[in-house]
């Protein structure tokens, strides 16, 4: 079964990482390029849900880093693709984080982005046959 | 938006669970049992945590 999705896979041809590129910038973009339609969907819902509520809790994005805690927060908000471009150019979230669910919404914001990595990593080991 | 401590673990519980569920298992009825035995696990250690430091601050 392994071996002929395999097969199925290397035989759909084109560049073999577009789906993991694809699921960073759009969160289940890679899964849907690969079909798997109910999972993308599932993995798009609860990432730009988590995102969603993180900015509308206010949220702080991370715009660089000065020290170690603010690079870690700005490498997983980065994990969010074009969600953090098109936030940051629309100016969303908080700048300082002022109240208590502030700083929730900062960590959803943050923790959203690691999901959409390991969301798009897994649209990369659909697409090269390491899992069906 | 000022969600409760506790609807902000639901939410952040059920969020994690369904990308935990999709990506580290292989067939749907396992994606489904590892997703709820993720949101579980993050819910209750965060009951068990409050109570604990509950205890401890008193």
């Amino acid at each position: 079964m392994a071996t002929s999705q395999n097969n199925k896979n290397q035989a759909a041809g084109g560049f073999v990482y577009l789906p993991l590129i694809a699921g960073w910038l759009v969160p289940g973009a890679g899964h849907f390029l690969l079909r798997k339609w109910g999972r993308g969907a599932l993995l798009a819902g609860s990432i730009l849900g988590m995102f969603v509520i993180g900015i509308a809790m206010q949220g702080k994005l991370y715009a660089g880093a000065h020290d170690i805690l603010d690079m870690l927060g700005f490498a997983g908000d980065m994990g969010n693709g074009l969600l953090y471009i098109v936030s940051r150019v629309a100016g969303l979230g908080a700048d300082q984080v002022t109240q208590t669910t502030g700083d929730y919404g900062t960590r959803f914001i943050v923790v959203a982005g690691l999901l959409n990595v390991i969301s798009a990593v897994d649209a990369h080991n659909l697409r090269t046959g390491r899992k069906r | 938006m000022h969600p409760s401590h506790f609807a902000a673990v639901v939410l952040f519980a059920l969020f994690a669970s369904v990308v935990f569920g999709i990506t580290q298992r292989d067939t749907t009825r396992r994606m489904v049992r590892y997703g709820a035995y993720c949101f579980v696990l993050f819910v209750g250690s965060a009951i068990v945590l409050s109570w604990v430091m509950y205890f401890i601050a008193r």
